[in-house]
């Protein structure tokens, strides 16, 4: 409502919105300094952790110098952080290429994927939790939960393995894997991201579908609910009305951490549809022992789930007008 | 014909049965009180007007509202109705309201639903009507928030969203229950100059005989769902006719034997001989920081409490008496240690309780020991009663073992009225008098030599009321606890305390012995209290009065 934010007083809510982004930096510099620590502390030498045993000392100590770990150790950490913000992850060695460009590569695939799955899962959790929250108690809410509860049961693997029986196989409407390129059109990409990202969508929906029913539910007992029906207002539009604002903010909790999740943890997912993701390139990075790779990677995801909760922090406060005083 | 008639009325829940045969009727223009304790289905049968009755109610009966039975009513009659023709006001304004819509909207909503005009014209509508009900648009605009007003000024919002389609019909259920008594009374004549300017009948529900006896024509008393006695104002409240009516009548105005009768004693008044008091209080103030409103400038400090002085003898009993927001809560947290004074000292028992570490307030807290008002949310309804009235005993030097802590619960639960196996119990198989009785145990489990009581029976009915203020004077007598206790009820102050400290925005403005103050109050605040404090007799005596006159007035054209 423009009439929302307009009311109070604007400092306010520019405060709220700097100190949540300054909370968010402060967060990041100290998850890099946690994700820098655990590489030094993994044992052995990284050089020759990422060569394996068999490797000559020639070929370890020219990689560690590759590698400046022949600086010392927290000269070694500013230039690290300092690569970072002007986006140089440092050099892959398994793939003889800059991590950046290893990451920007994975991100096409991971970014629209994890963002389809997202909206698919909003668009049609938070319907069902409106429609079974109205229905409390009754056949319609007991199957849209029951189904719910299935979706949370049913392993996504095994969803997307039906998936490709049905639509790619069976009626060959969608590629059963791999991933074209942007390049061939951007519907052939999307062609081969629908499968996974319903495959994706469907366990976080039906988390999301319950979430909304149970916090709407909550909100339905409350006073002003009761004050809204003496205004003559029809349940359904209190519902829409009054309720589902209110009900919101467990819903977007939920939210920013499955976005988190879409982004990276869908490795077994790329692996069925055989799509060429950032899962994938962890995966990969790990067992190859690369870990400049997953260093990078996993800051990524760090910087990534950070920022989606700054996000959700403002959202909070366009939702609930006591949260922008109270910053 | 009346506006409202109900005829043999029941409803049960789930098979219980609720209400079973209420008759009661309104006519347009009328205040009707529909009075009774908890449970005795004074709401229910609003709630069945408004037909908002909870899942798998069954009615009977009939219900005339304007020609039209309700209990036979379409929901989509019923929405024509509610909001339009029948207005509601709520017991709990702080809660009452939608915490994310503006208070503009929120009113104009019913407006635009109801009359299907624009926004623009539902919103002057909307203004004029938070105009007329005391919340101009120069101090108030529509665009505030609820959490942005006090509780009286969203109790005015509520009734702006209930009359403004001026309704036929406006049910207000406990409307100034919530509230402090000056704040109680602004909304009561609120409601009444409404009622007159509108012609609305009003149904107002209560708990409280005093609150009515001065607003409405006629009163319904009920009990355990049935009609008691019904019929004019005076005229009941005059006979007493019936005991139940009888008994809700003294309760309101019940002082506690004990004190009846050692009513001549001479306290050691405030502040005086005493060699030693209890505790001692000087210029004790607490300041929260402003609110920030940029960078590097905050509002000026809210000073809850300046410059506070006051004692407490042994065994005496001293009521804190204020309006809300007057500072009388923050200067019990600060008492109890719960928060740090930023000036002044507290001496408890010889002893500087406000430089002293956490650490080393043991002994403290176990002379000083609290009560709180809600008797519901201040229990782990997951523990057994042993373990709740048992909780102070961490702060004993020596822990007791079982044995003895067993012995301890059971002789805190006699003494306030409990059977020793209560103690197997959890708190939810208690009534609500019962359960404020077992925190009064959990606080005397200690022996402390003071409680600090807030608001102890404000929720409670008005018998049951009763006896804990008895249990209260009785414990006082018996075993010599001293009280603090913080009540915006002066009956409340008068029935169990000596003397009476009365706040005022942070600072104490009167003091004395309470019956003296309470019948000659020389301050604004304390006269303030005085003239808004419900009072049976003395609204009985204002309506014969206006009888008499009318009785004389000459009889023209």
């Amino acid at each position: 409502m423009a009439v929302g934010l307009a009311s109070g007083r604007p400092f306010l809510m520019i405060a709220y919105i700097l100190k949540r982004l300054l909370i968010g930096a402060a967060t990041l510099l100290l998850a890099s300094a946690v994700v820098f620590a655990v590489m030094e502390v993994l044992p052995g030498d990284p050089a020759q952790v990422m060569l394996g045993m068999s490797a000559t000392p020639e070929a370890t100590a020219n990689l560690r110098e590759q590698m400046g770990l022949d600086q010392p150790l927290m000269w070694r950490y500013i230039s690290w952080v300092g690569g970072l913000l002007v986006g140089d992850f440092g050099r892959s060695y398994t793939y003889s290429a800059p991590v950046s460009s290893l990451i920007a590569e994975r991100l096409v695939v991971s970014l629209p994927l994890a963002l389809m799955s997202l909206v698919l899962s909003t668009v049609i959790a938070i319907p069902v939790g409106i429609f079974s929250a109205a229905r409390r108690g009754r056949l319609p809410d007991s199957i849209a939960m029951g189904t719910a509860q299935l979706g949370v049961a049913i392993p996504n693997f095994w969803f997307a393995l039906l998936l490709i029986y049905v639509f790619a196989v069976g009626l060959q409407l969608v590629p059963s894997g791999g991933f074209p390129g942007w390049g061939g059109g951007i519907w052939n990409g999307l062609k081969s991201l629908i499968l996974p990202s319903v495959a994706l969508a469907l366990p976080q929906a039906a988390i999301l579908a319950r979430v909304t029913r149970s916090a709407l539910l909550d909100v339905l007992g409350e006073d002003y609910i009761r004050t809204a029906r003496a205004k003559g207002l029809p349940r359904g539009r209190v519902l829409r009305r009054h309720a589902l604002r209110n009900a919101m903010i467990p819903v977007l909790t939920i939210l920013g951490l499955q976005f988190a999740f879409l982004l990276a943890g869908t490795i077994i997912i790329e692996n069925v549809f055989y799509l060429p993701g950032l899962g994938r390139l962890v995966f990969q990075s790990i067992t190859q022992r690369d870990l400049i790779v997953v260093e990078g990677v996993v800051m990524l995801l760090v910087a990534s789930v950070i920022i989606v909760n700054v996000l959700v922090d403002l959202a909070y406060a366009l939702v609930d007008p006591r949260l922008r005083e109270a910053a | 014909m009346s506006l409202l008639e109900i005829e043999n009325l029941t409803l049960s829940i789930g098979g219980a049965s609720i209400l079973k045969g209420v008759d009661l009727s309104l006519e347009a223009g009328e205040v009707m009180a529909v009075v009774g304790e908890s449970g005795s289905g004074k709401s229910m049968t609003a709630l069945t007007l408004m037909q908002l009755l909870p899942p798998g109610s069954k009615t009977g009966g009939r219900v005339i509202f304007d020609g039209q039975d309700l209990l036979k009513a379409s929901e989509a009659d019923m929405l024509r109705l509610r909001g339009d023709d029948i207005g509601m006001v709520f017991q709990e304004p702080m809660t009452a309201l939608n915490p994310v819509k503006t208070i503009g909207e929120q009113v104009a909503e019913g407006i635009r639903w109801h009359t299907r005009v624009g926004r623009a014209e539902a919103e002057q509508r909307a203004a004029a009507m938070l105009d007329r009900v005391g919340l101009p648009q120069s101090k108030f605009p529509l665009s505030r928030y609820p959490h942005q007003l006090s509780g009286g000024q969203r109790q005015r919002v509520v009734i702006a969203i209930a009359c403004a389609l001026n309704p036929k019909l406006l049910i207000a259920d406990e409307p100034t229950t919530a509230l402090d008594v000056v704040l109680q009374k602004q909304i009561l004549d609120l409601l009444r100059d409404l009622v007159e300017e509108k012609r609305m009948g009003l149904l107002l529900i209560s708990h409280d005989l005093a609150v009515v006896a001065e607003m409405a024509d006629r009163i319904t008393i009920m009990r355990h769902g049935e009609v008691v006695e019904a019929g004019e104002t005076s005229a009941i409240l005059q006979a007493k006719a019936h005991a139940y009516t009888k008994q809700l009548a003294e309760a309101s105005a019940h002082v506690p034997s004990v004190r009846v009768a050692a009513a001549p004693k001479t306290t050691p008044s405030l502040a005086t001989d005493a060699p030693r008091p209890l505790l001692e209080v000087q210029s004790l103030s607490r300041e929260y920081p402003g609110r920030r409103t940029g960078i590097f400038s905050r509002e000026a400090p809210f000073r809850a409490v300046r410059d506070v002085s006051f004692s407490v003898g042994h065994g005496q009993s001293v009521a804190l008496v204020g309006r809300s927001g007057c500072g009388k809560s923050t200067l019990a947290r600060v008492i109890l240690a719960l928060d740090r004074p930023t000036g002044g000292s507290i001496t408890f028992d010889g002893q500087r309780i406000d430089i002293l570490p956490d650490a080393k307030l043991r002994a403290a807290r176990r002379n000083m020991q609290v009560v709180f008002q809600d008797p519901y949310g201040s229990f782990d309804p997951r523990h057994r009663v042993e373990r709740l009235v048992s909780e102070p005993l961490h702060l004993l030097e020596n822990k007791p073992d079982r044995d003895e802590r067993r012995t301890l619960v059971e002789t805190a639960l006699e003494e306030v009225g409990l059977a020793a196996s209560d103690m197997e119990k959890y708190p939810h198989e208690f009534s609500g008098g019962q359960r404020q009785r077992l925190s009064i145990a959990r606080a005397l489990i200690t022996k402390p030599k003071l409680i600090v009581a807030d608001e102890p029976v404000s929720a409670l009915d008005v018998s049951i009321r009763a006896q804990v203020l008895d249990l209260f004077a009785d414990l006082n007598a018996r075993l010599g606890v001293a009280y603090v206790f913080i009540t915006h009820d002066l009956t409340v102050a008068r029935a169990i305390t000596d003397d009476v400290l009365v706040m005022h925005d942070g600072e104490i403005v009167e003091r004395g012995p309470t019956g003296a103050i309470l019948d000659n109050p020389q301050s604004d605040a304390a006269k303030a209290l005085v003239a808004a404090a419900p009072d049976l007799d003395r609204a009985l005596a204002a309506r014969s009065r206006t009888k008499r006159a009318e009785a004389l007035r000459p009889i023209s054209g």
